[in-house]
């Protein structure tokens, strides 16, 4: 293998862990303040298919984005109603807004386009196009050619749409509010010890729902970028699972930011190599089976979770709801 | 202490739920263009006009019964098994193993042959996140979502590579032998005079399932076991005091849980394609959430909610094939009856207590 299809795997791992990421960051953000969340997988496949829909309706990607994170948000209010409000179960509140997203999407596709759950795809300004950094090469020949340290700089560090930039930012953001602000500091507490954020006057509910909408916002982002990005176009069920890579992630990362990136990463990989079969052939001189990679972020999250290797912890107040006492 | 009679609490708030469910289902169709009461009759024309219709519906209720009954039993000790899609597959790997490999002599004796290493199969496969649940604290919803994944892996590397025949294309197992070849309804009816439609694939699995909850119910609420499973769903540290180890519940619990999503194999593999196919449970696992969450986690709630699921994937069959309503339009209608009866249920159950709270007043 050479020092240029290593480049190529690395800059196609960006590119598939950054969905991972945002969703991974979404559920932290809901888990650290104890609302367990099965529907990242939802609200991801809901987002990519407004954000596909309306980018294709209006023609342009900005307002798709909007929408993307409108109707993510939208289900993580119904989520918030289920688990704060109502004080119901979680879990299943998580597993309903997955069938919902799953449904809907293809209902709304079906009714509006009439292509079989699939929009039209988008090209020009209804998508998220690369941003070319200055002095970077574009055509692969060009690359193939050029200095190690410009086949970084060409194929790894430019070229890749603007959300993925955004969502690298989003991880020192993420561990600056959570770790250095008040906010943060309540965020954490009220995912261990609801009541003594109560008994402190500050609101659980209010915590929890803000918490929730976070997660819903950054869940749409993700969704926009599958359908706007790395896709030209929404098709049925294209989050195929990531929801749940990203949650394996985060109990892989123990809930932490920092730790999320490289989590992510390491999945993104595991799917980049997936693509490649020919790579792992000539390197390990043996074939591996293709599924066994696309399997492994869920075997390892087994291990991790069984506490073979260090153990995963998560926020005490994890899936309660909380009861004010009277 | 109890707010509400009995009645309010096994029939109102669920009826209640449902009927939300059914009304925003409506709004649904009517927000895609069509006509939600034509819609119904549609499904109801399709689903239970015809002994072809009830065919199908019954065939379908069979899965739901199994994948219901395994979320309930999972349920009453509280845990929550999402894997029954995953448990369910491996079913199917055993029910292809008992048929392709073990001359049976007879249907009969192939079923139950069948029965055993379904069920088997699902256990082992529920058996590993219960296991790291009871023992290393490991959350098994997270775990039984893993094991979906992984599941589908095995099944599509068996099917690939193993046991796919030699030349074939499409990953499958061989054909079953004819003599593993289950009566369907038309066989069994016959001799009664009763003539059910030849084609569809509703067959003697339904008995089974018919039994299978009979007998969850003599479990959980005529043995020992039931008993203790229940104390412990109903509050850990007091069935702990009362000397029941919740490392033994647990697993029993879901092994009992895997066995039962695994038997509904019998049905979709050997009742009915009569070979082992990728996605065999068709997501089956999951409608047994809404199954079970709908039936309240009783066995009858369980068959007569497995056999309202059995009328809706037969009638959005129908409408799929006669309206341009897709076929997800069920996934719709399955989300919303978790989502009401499962996840807010609180949200009907609150103003209803008031309720009855206040006319309760009144009366004294």
């Amino acid at each position: 293998m050479d020092f240029f299809t290593l480049i190529q795997i690395l800059d196609a791992t960006v590119r598939l862990a950054i969905p991972l990421l945002l969703a991974c960051l979404a559920g932290l953000f809901s888990e650290r303040a104890g609302i367990f969340d099965i529907g990242l997988e939802g609200k991801m496949l809901a987002a990519a298919f407004f954000s596909a829909a309306i980018a294709s309706m209006t023609g342009s990607v900005w307002i798709g984005l909007l929408a993307g994170i409108a109707a993510s948000l939208f289900l993580s209010g119904v989520h918030g109603l289920a688990s704060i409000t109502f004080r119901g179960n979680q879990l299943i509140s998580g597993v309903a807004i997955n069938f919902l997203a799953a449904g809907m999407t293809v209902l709304i596709a079906q009714s509006w386009f009439s292509q079989g759950g699939r929009t039209p795809s988008l090209s020009g300004a209804e998508r998220f196009n690369p941003i070319n950094f200055p002095g970077a090469l574009t055509t692969t020949n060009e690359v193939k050619a050029a200095s190690p340290l410009m086949q970084v700089y060409s194929e790894l560090l430019s070229g890749h749409s603007l959300l993925v930039y955004v969502a690298l930012l989003t991880v020192p953001m993420t561990w600056w509010l959570l770790y250095r602000t008040r906010f943060g500091l309540r965020l954490r507490a009220v995912g261990e010890n609801p009541a003594a954020v109560d008994t402190a006057g500050v609101s659980v509910v209010g915590l929890r729902y803000a918490a929730v909408a976070i997660c819903g916002i950054l869940c749409g982002i993700a969704g926009a970028y599958l359908s706007t990005a790395l896709q030209a176009g929404f098709v049925k069920d294209m989050s195929a699972g990531r929801g749940f890579i990203a949650l394996a992630a985060l109990i892989f990362a123990k809930w932490r930011p920092w730790h999320a990136l490289y989590a992510t990463f390491l999945f993104g990989l595991f799917q980049a190599l997936e693509l490649r079969p020919d790579v792992i052939e000539a390197v390990i001189g043996m074939k591996v089976q293709g599924q066994f990679l696309g399997t492994l972020p869920y075997i390892m999250t087994v291990v991790i979770l069984a506490g073979f290797v260090g153990k995963a912890i998560p926020p005490r107040a994890g899936g309660e709801p909380y009861v004010k006492e009277r | 202490m109890d707010v509400m009679p009995k009645w309010a609490e096994v029939v109102l708030v669920p009826l209640i739920s449902l009927l939300l469910a059914a009304i925003l289902s409506g709004l649904v169709i009517l927000a895609i263009g069509e006509d939600p009461i034509a819609a119904l009759k549609l499904m109801i024309d399709g689903a239970l006009g015809s002994t072809y219709g009830w065919g199908y519906t019954l065939y379908y209720a069979t899965n739901f019964m199994f994948t219901g009954l395994a979320v309930s039993v999972a349920f009453h000790a509280r845990l929550f098994n999402i894997g029954g899609e995953g448990q369910a597959m491996l079913g199917g790997l055993g029910v292809a193993l008992a048929c392709l490999f073990i001359p049976w002599p007879h249907w009969s004796l192939g079923l139950l042959g069948a029965i055993v290493l379904a069920g088997a199969f699902g256990a082992v496969w529920a058996a590993v996140p219960a296991y790291l649940q009871a023992k290393r604290g490991s959350h098994i919803v997270i775990t039984t979502i893993m094991f979906n994944f992984i599941a589908a892996a095995v099944l599509n590397y068996m099917l690939v590579n193993v046991l796919r025949p030699k030349g074939a294309m499409d990953p499958a197992t061989a054909r079953f032998p004819e003599a593993v070849h289950l009566p369907s309804l038309h066989d069994i009816l016959a001799p009664i005079g009763i003539n059910f439609s030849k084609a569809a694939p509703a067959n003697v699995s339904l008995l089974v399932a018919i039994i299978a909850c009979v007998l969850v119910w003599l479990l959980i609420w005529r043995t020992k076991l039931g008993y203790e499973i229940r104390a412990y769903g109903h509050s850990e540290s007091a069935a702990k005091y009362a000397g029941i180890s919740p490392v033994k519940i647990t697993m029993i619990a879901m092994i009992i849980s895997g066995a039962l999503a695994g038997m509904m194999a019998i049905n979709n593999v050997m009742g009915e394609a009569e070979r082992l196919v990728l996605n065999a449970t068709e997501g089956a696992g999951f409608i047994g959430i809404a199954v079970a969450l709908m039936g309240r986690s009783h066995p009858l709630g369980v068959f007569i909610a497995a056999i309202l699921f059995g009328f809706l994937y037969q009638g959005g069959a129908e409408l799929a094939l006669w309206t341009s309503i897709p076929r997800e339009l069920i996934v719709v209608i399955q989300a919303l009856v978790i989502l009401f009866t499962g996840a807010l249920d609180n949200m009907v159950r609150m103003p209803l207590e008031r309720i009855f709270l206040a006319l309760r007043k009144e009366g004294n």
